[in-house]
């Protein structure tokens, strides 16, 4: 059980605080309602290149890191799809530092020209790290454009092309910012050695004062339900045949969400999983295989992807692939390997709660799909999941027509 | 209202004084040693057994990593499947990890199901059988996976900059192959584990909110088998550094690379020179943190690449001082001559005390927030043992940090941060 306390300022900046004194440090979250999915098409990659921006001066603060190395700070930020997350971790002495730094920022930033025309470099060669000068790294560009025709699900957080970020101009740094950037927009959580009452004192003090501004009423298009089986082919410089197939699924608070979750742990989470024993180590047909799921807070994917032993037809890893969704379908898992991914759930969540850091920004990600009380009846809704439920959302999910299915060929 | 132009004032983390928490150390009847950290609030043991079976003991590539691999991939009683599910279904997670002279079983698992863990953990140690089956799959997908990762510039450098440095028949300067793969036979395997493993020299680490009859559970299991009976062999590398040293090194692996992945090294001695706890601060202002003078440099001055480190290789025998970074294909060379530019300025001016002490605060707050959790202590413990030192080794890298002046700092820059004692790789 996660303990929380609440409150919010005038100006919309909701704030959580979990006190947890068995630790000298301070945790400062602030996650900003705003990722890639709130992007227009044709400048697309802005909400992660923007979070690199936050870094480059505020108005009244010339760095963000130095002072906060000089506290004895790290930090760091991530942008998904869905959400932009800034948290850093200081002694707790030093604490103010950190409500003077974010403060600072989401009041504004500098809008250093020269900030942008470096952090647009620095995105770009992350670009190239990650998407460009690995093999298969284009898979998801193209995966994404094939399962998502409307949603802005369509394109990753990095990206469509290079020359979006390349283009982008300070003006739209500004339109960002004050769009996105604003109290009413943020959840700031505060964790670690540190009381409620003092957290709420410094947050009024460095927080209350800056302008509400507008709020920003999100108005996604949603994907419509796919009908038909959709498929692509690729030939690329890569050594090995690779298959890729995923399905739409449900939103993040769906309440099919757990038993989704817990058939991707059945299929492809470890040893003993279905595909690994089956394709990879029974009848040889992968050298590797994986399962999983994007999580992201709108419908989402489910996907499964492996590399083929050299020598096997991807039409035939396909059918491979298909006979184990046809078991899943058909016939009940049994209790115990159901019993199986729970337990490993349950020892997952427990791992992931040890550091304060990862407690800080669960609390924020729960208070943003709604309420961070959520984080603490996770478990128990995994635990209520039946075996009825997998078989029944297997096959749901596991239809042909709602289907996207890439070959990657070796050249 | 708060006034935003000066900043809020803050305690010099070098003035805080750090502890680490004393291991709690216990011995099995058979002499395993186990070092153990109780602290946390969640109830969850992490368990880590220590051979010293790492490649450092092996006679032909690739057998210690294999033996090491295959150790949960069938016992006498058990199959692949049947390991990997018993753990599984606990909610555990039974990882292996092949070094350079150690080689480790970590378990993490939920303190209440530890008594159904261990004696699986125990089978691996006494009964493993390395099936021929396993271990024709296991070449097979390695070597897969291994043309796959030959595409990578980054790849591909870090085994050439390790060859350099150790050279290609020092434990730390091989590097497997499709070749070596093929040529592992399962009974240097079997025989590597029976000396290795079965009668190894074993060390265990524990740490978490530790349950009462944990010790007890542990000399059941792992005290009465033959380990820790033999000496271990003695055995010497001797280090051949490659002659390139000084010269720049341009190697093409892939024609349509966008990016290039420098590496500069130089040979650096271990733990125990009395130098190297100085270089370590030395290493953070030139390329050891978000703010070192190559990250902003040559990232946030010149956006050349997504990120820049330094650091020192953690090796036992012998170190290296290393600096890595991934670039544009047209900015390498850009990008080492400002690696050189930043090691002049090290050189020829001191640190302002400015800097240095935005350094020291955050090495000192970094070794803070370090020291939070069972896991985090065991790891500098763990670190501490291995390397044959003692709890001084931590108190004086606190005390290095608090107390090097700019005058040391220069004097070690003119002293290693000299190009040619570099090595100067790019592949693109």
């Amino acid at each position: 059980m996660i303990q929380f306390d609440r409150f919010s300022l005038a100006n919309g900046l909701r704030v959580l605080v979990h006190e947890d004194h068995s630790t000298p440090m301070a945790v400062v979250n602030v996650l900003y309602d705003v990722g890639a999915k709130d992007e227009s098409e044709s400048k697309t990659g802005f909400a992660h290149l923007f979070e690199h921006l936050m870094f480059g001066g505020s108005v009244n603060v010339p760095s963000y890191d130095d002072p906060l190395q000089l506290a004895g700070g790290e930090n760091n930020a991530f942008t998904t799809n869905d959400l932009t997350n800034y948290y850093c971790q200081l002694p707790a002495q030093n604490i103010e530092t950190a409500f003077w730094l974010e403060s600072d920022r989401m009041l504004s930033l500098a809008f250093s020209k020269k900030s942008l025309e470096v952090q647009r470099k620095v995105v770009c060669e992350e670009f190239k790290e990650h998407y460009i000068n690995k093999p298969y790294g284009d898979v998801w560009f193209k995966m994404r454009e094939l399962a998502y025709k409307v949603h802005p699900y369509k394109w990753q957080t990095i990206g469509k092309e290079l020359s979006h970020i390349e283009n982008a101009k300070i003006e739209d740094v500004k339109n960002f910012f004050f769009k996105h950037y604003r109290p009413s927009n943020a959840i700031l959580v505060v964790a670690g050695d540190v009381t409620t009452a003092q957290v709420k004192e410094l947050t009024e003090k460095w927080f209350g004062d800056i302008p509400a501004g507008e709020k920003y009423e999100r108005n996604l298009p949603q994907e419509p339900k796919q009908t038909e089986p959709r498929r692509l082919e690729v030939k690329a410089n890569v050594p090995l045949d690779a298959f890729y197939k995923c399905w739409h699924v449900g939103s993040r608070l769906d309440s099919t969400y757990y038993a989704m979750d817990l058939i991707t742990e059945i299929l492809g989470g470890g040893g003993s999983s279905r595909l690994y024993q089956a394709l990879v180590k029974e009848k040889k047909l992968f050298s590797n295989i994986d399962c999983y799921h994007f999580g992201s807070t709108d419908a989402g994917l489910l996907a499964i992807e492996g590399k083929l032993v050299k020598g096997v037809k991807l039409e035939d890893a396909e059918k491979a692939v298909e006979e184990e969704l046809t078991k899943i379908k058909n016939e009940k898992v049994s209790e115990s390997e159901l019993e199986k991914v729970k337990n490993k759930t349950e020892s997952a969540i427990a791992f992931e709660d040890m550091s304060v850091m990862n407690r800080a920004s669960s609390i924020a990600m729960y208070e943003l799909l709604g309420d961070a009380q959520l984080m603490n009846t996770e478990l128990s809704k995994y635990q209520q999941v039946t075996v009825a439920e997998i078989q029944k959302l297997s096959n749901e999910i596991f239809d042909e027509n709602n289907s996207n299915t890439l070959y990657y060929y070796a050249n | 209202m708060a006034n935003r132009t000066i900043a809020p004032k803050i305690i010099d983390p070098v003035e805080f004084d750090l502890h680490l928490k004393p291991y709690e150390k216990k011995t099995l009847d058979n002499g395993i040693e186990v070092y153990a950290i109780d602290a946390g609030a969640e109830e969850v043991l992490q368990i880590e057994w220590v051979f010293f079976a790492g490649n450092w003991y092996e006679q032909q590539n690739m057998i210690a990593a294999t033996t090491n691999f295959l150790l949960k991939n069938g016992t006498a009683s058990k199959s692949a499947f049947q390991i990997s599910e018993h753990f599984e279904y606990y909610g555990a997670y039974l990882n292996r990890g092949c070094y350079n002279e150690t080689s480790t079983i970590t378990l993490h698992c939920l303190n209440k199901h530890i008594e159904e863990l261990l004696p699986v953990v125990q089978e691996l140690i006494t009964d493993a059988t390395f099936p021929e089956d396993e271990l024709k799959l296991y070449k097979q997908n390695n070597k897969q996976r291994l043309s796959v990762n030959l595409k990578k510039c980054d790849f591909v450098a870090n085994r050439h900059i390790d060859e350099y440095l150790f050279g290609i028949d020092h434990p730390y300067g091989k590097y497997s192959s499709a070749e070596a793969y093929d040529a592992v036979e399962s009974d240097q395997l079997k025989a590597f584990y029976d000396q290795f493993y079965r009668h190894g020299k074993c060390i265990l680490f524990v740490a978490g909110k530790i349950p009462a009859n944990l010790f007890t559970q542990l000399n059941k299991y792992f005290g009465s088998l033959p380990l820790n009976n033999k000496t271990l062999p003695e055995i010497a590398h001797p280090i051949v550094q490659s002659s390139n040293i000084g010269s720049p090194i341009r190697l093409s692996n892939d024609p349509d690379g966008v990016q290039g992945a420098v590496r500069m090294a130089r040979p650096f001695p271990n733990r125990h020179h009395p130098d190297f706890l100085n270089v370590q601060v030395l290493n953070t202002l030139f390329g050891g943190f978000f703010g070192s003078r190559l990250m902003n440099n040559i990232r946030e001055d010149k956006g050349y690449t997504y990120g820049i480190h330094s650091y020192l290789q953690n090796h036992i025998h012998s170190s290296a001082w290393m600096i890595t970074t991934e670039a544009g294909k047209d900015v390498c060379d850009a990008t080492v001559k400002e690696v050189y530019k930043e090691m002049k300025k090290l050189r020829e001016k001191p640190v302002d005390d400015e800097e240095l002490l935005l350094v020291k605060n955050f090495m000192m707050g970094s070794i803070l927030g370090d020291l939070d959790g069972p896991f985090h202590i065991i790891g500098r413990w763990k670190n501490i043992i291995l390397n044959n030192l003692d709890e001084s080794y931590f108190y004086n890298s606190i005390g290095a940090i608090k107390s090097i002046t700019p005058a040391e700092i220069q004097a070690l820059a003119n002293k290693y941060l000299q190009p040619k004692d570099f090595y100067e790789l790019v592949v693109v």
